[in-house]
């Protein structure tokens, strides 16, 4: 009696166990890819091969990719991954792609664009307006250069050009004398 | 109410040297020089070519993007020479990246290509601009007409005025600040203003007042300039919508946010404006440029330049056309008498060295300082910090100057922005009482556009993530409303079969 009582009791025990740390892995693993995510640049290329920054951070963090997948965030990012995982430093691999060497942004040619919204479809942030035959641009604020919207472009109206200076200088500091 | 503003140190003001002589107009020369980046913000764009002949006040080129400004010709005559658009420009934002080392400074040598030049025919010849009603526009139409006048901020930041003012437009209860407490040593062009043209300054406070729907009004003076309060008293007898606040003569009590806190004993966030706390501050000089803009349809196309240091020979304020060679102000004023070592555009403390006489007058220039050795302040060989402390006790913006130099040496981005660098006005209070000689505020002045594009990058990734995040939501929104109409459709024709 007393036997079948402890039997009983120890596996209510175990199976409490793994019930708890199951979702706790889950919980810890899902706190982490958010943490990876918030050291990528957000640039949401693809060029890691993953669908956007998350879905890389989340494999990352599930043990399914490498640091050094990410050619925006460059060295630094790589770096930055390196000391949060506590892993080897290493640098960017170029297989996946090299980076213009300053910001660049996409550009319509707005007198070539044919206004087919494939560019629209295309783009992870929502940067590029118009509509169906209607002529497309993009806002440049919000364009990270991700290039992706070049590829399905029909008529190759798109162009990676430097993007805009913008204001060029800190907010004014003092009006003092 | 108002508090006193923390730190600040107490300095040889030496303006009574330019006060002595009144106001008076300065020569105009036969060629003016216009930089195209007298402002903050993005340069503005030439509207002339050259060859073409201009009337005094005439636009000569126009603002990019939001925060830039009208440039008018000061005088009549013929353009000689003017930039052609800048290459790769297309989508109306900034010229590509050839930022300026600091905007408000005159085109050094090599630089001089981004300036329109003007050919003075000495007629004067007006552009027919005809005076505004201004209480009968909305606020909106007269921060707009402010614009098209080339107003910018002329204490020093040169920030589009319109643009400033627009960021309070939806705070109700607006507090207006009119600064004329003009801290730092050697300038004394606003006290000159006020002193001789009260009536400009207070009818462009009301103006300002308007343009912000203000319900408050305050001229803030410094207790050394009673002249220009007298003249302010009597310019504001019989009404009572401006008050006149006199604060210490403390160095910086003009800076903008120890102003506001000395007035109102409120500070402005970190991260905020003034219009965040319902203020909005505005140089007593700016007010006096709408004033001549809105009244008179001069726009900004001259300002008052105090000529000043033991280099000249007779300082004075003048009243100068933008453009002017400083040379030819100092020839006003008699000419260099000793041996100067170096001009010097603004104060003591914040003023920058001018590389050369040739450089012309623009918004931003409120001061000339031809400066004999006897003028500047020694400055030994740097040694090593002894953490004495005294620069985080006059630091106004209660920073620790200490730490932010320890980490600027180590360029460690992330502990510059803890201790809070973008805070630092630059104001030099910290190099002056540096025991060590550290030219502190050149560190924290160098530190500053790394850490600003670190910041800017976050910024941006920000953004980014949330419209990554936003296109996802809705990308799946959408096919699972797309999947439930399917379904439905389904059912819908089973339902007929059976």
């Amino acid at each position: 009696m007393v036997a079948a009582l402890l039997i009983t009791a120890a596996f209510a025990a175990c199976l409490g166990l793994v019930l708890l740390w199951l979702p706790a892995t889950q919980r810890r693993e899902d706190i982490l890819a958010e943490r990876i995510n918030e050291l990528l640049p957000q640039t949401q290329c693809r060029r890691c091969t993953f669908d956007g920054c998350l879905p890389y951070a989340t494999a990352i963090a599930r043990g399914e990719a490498g640091i050094d997948q990410c050619p925006p965030g460059g060295d630094t990012t790589a770096a930055a991954l390196a000391t949060l995982l506590r892993r080897e430093r290493r640098a960017v691999d170029p297989q996946y792609g090299v980076m213009p060497v300053y910001p660049a942004v996409a550009v319509i040619d707005e007198t070539t664009c044919i206004g087919c919204t494939k560019c629209i479809q295309a783009c992870p942030v929502d940067a590029i307006v118009g509509g169906s035959k209607f002529m497309h641009t993009v806002i440049a604020a919000d364009c990270t250069g991700c290039e992706l919207c070049i590829p399905p472009c029909p008529v190759d109206c798109i162009d990676m050009r430097p993007a805009p200076a913008g204001m060029q200088q800190f907010p004014p500091l003092m009006a003092a004398r | 109410m108002g508090a006193r503003i923390r730190g600040g140190l107490t300095l040889d003001a030496n303006k009574t040297r330019s006060t002595r002589l009144a106001l008076r107009a300065a020569t105009v020369p036969e060629r003016l020089i216009l930089p195209l980046d007298q402002h903050a913000g993005a340069p503005s764009r030439p509207i002339v070519q050259p060859g073409d002949a201009v009337l005094l006040g005439q636009p000569i080129a126009e603002p990019q993007g939001d925060i830039s400004a009208w440039l008018h010709s000061p005088v009549s005559g013929t353009i000689l020479s003017s930039p052609p658009p800048p290459a790769g420009e297309g989508q109306g934002g900034g010229d590509g990246g050839t930022a300026a080392p600091h905007p408000n400074l005159p085109p050094q040598a090599g630089e001089g290509a981004r300036s329109i030049v003007i050919a003075n025919d000495g007629r004067d010849a007006r552009y027919a601009q005809s005076p505004v009603d201004y209480p009968s526009l909305s606020a909106a139409d007269l921060r707009a007409h402010i614009a098209r006048g080339g107003i910018v901020g002329l204490g020093g930041a040169t920030f589009p005025t319109a643009a400033k003012l627009a960021r309070s437009a939806d705070v109700d209860g607006i507090h207006l600040l009119l600064n004329g407490a003009e801290c730092e040593p050697w300038i004394s062009c606003d006290d000159m203003l006020m002193r001789e043209r009260a009536a400009d300054v207070v009818f462009g406070a009301r103006i300002l007042k308007h343009a912000t729907g203000a319900t408050q009004c305050t001229i803030a003076i410094e207790d050394d300039v009673p002249q220009a309060e007298a003249a302010l008293r009597s310019a504001l007898r019989e009404t009572n919508d401006i008050a006149i606040s006199i604060q210490r003569d403390i160095y910086p009590a003009g800076g903008e946010r120890q102003l506001i806190l000395a007035i109102t004993g409120r500070e402005v966030p970190s991260d905020g404006l003034p219009a965040d706390i319902g203020i909005v501050v505005q140089n007593v000089g700016t007010a006096a440029a709408a004033a001549r803009w809105i009244r008179d349809g001069e726009p900004l196309i001259s300002r008052i330049v105090t000529v000043t240091g033991a280099g000249v020979s007779e300082p004075a304020n003048l009243e100068v056309r933008l453009g002017t060679p400083v040379a030819s102000l100092i020839a006003d004023c008699g000419g260099y008498v000793a041996d100067v070592q170096q001009l010097i555009m603004g104060g003591s403390m914040m003023g920058q060295a001018l590389t050369s006489d040739q450089l012309p007058v623009v918004k931003a220039m409120n001061c000339i300082i031809a400066a004999t050795a006897a003028d500047l302040q020694p400055r030994g060989a740097e040694m090593p910090c002894i953490r004495c402390g005294d620069c985080a006790q006059v630091c106004p913006a209660t920073l620790l100057p200490q730490q932010l130099h320890w980490h600027a040496q180590a360029g460690d981005l992330a502990n510059l922005e803890r201790y809070g660098l973008m805070d630092c006005i630059e104001c030099g209070c910290c190099d002056y009482v540096c025991p060590s000689q550290i030219p502190l505020t050149q560190r924290f002045r160098e530190a500053k556009p790394a850490l600003l594009a670190t910041l800017r990058a976050r910024r941006d990734a920000t953004t980014a993530r949330a419209h990554y995040e936003a296109r996802g939501d809705r990308l799946q929104r959408i096919e699972q409303e797309q999947r439930t109409r399917l379904e439905e459709k389904r059912r819908h024709l089973a339902g007929r079969k059976s």
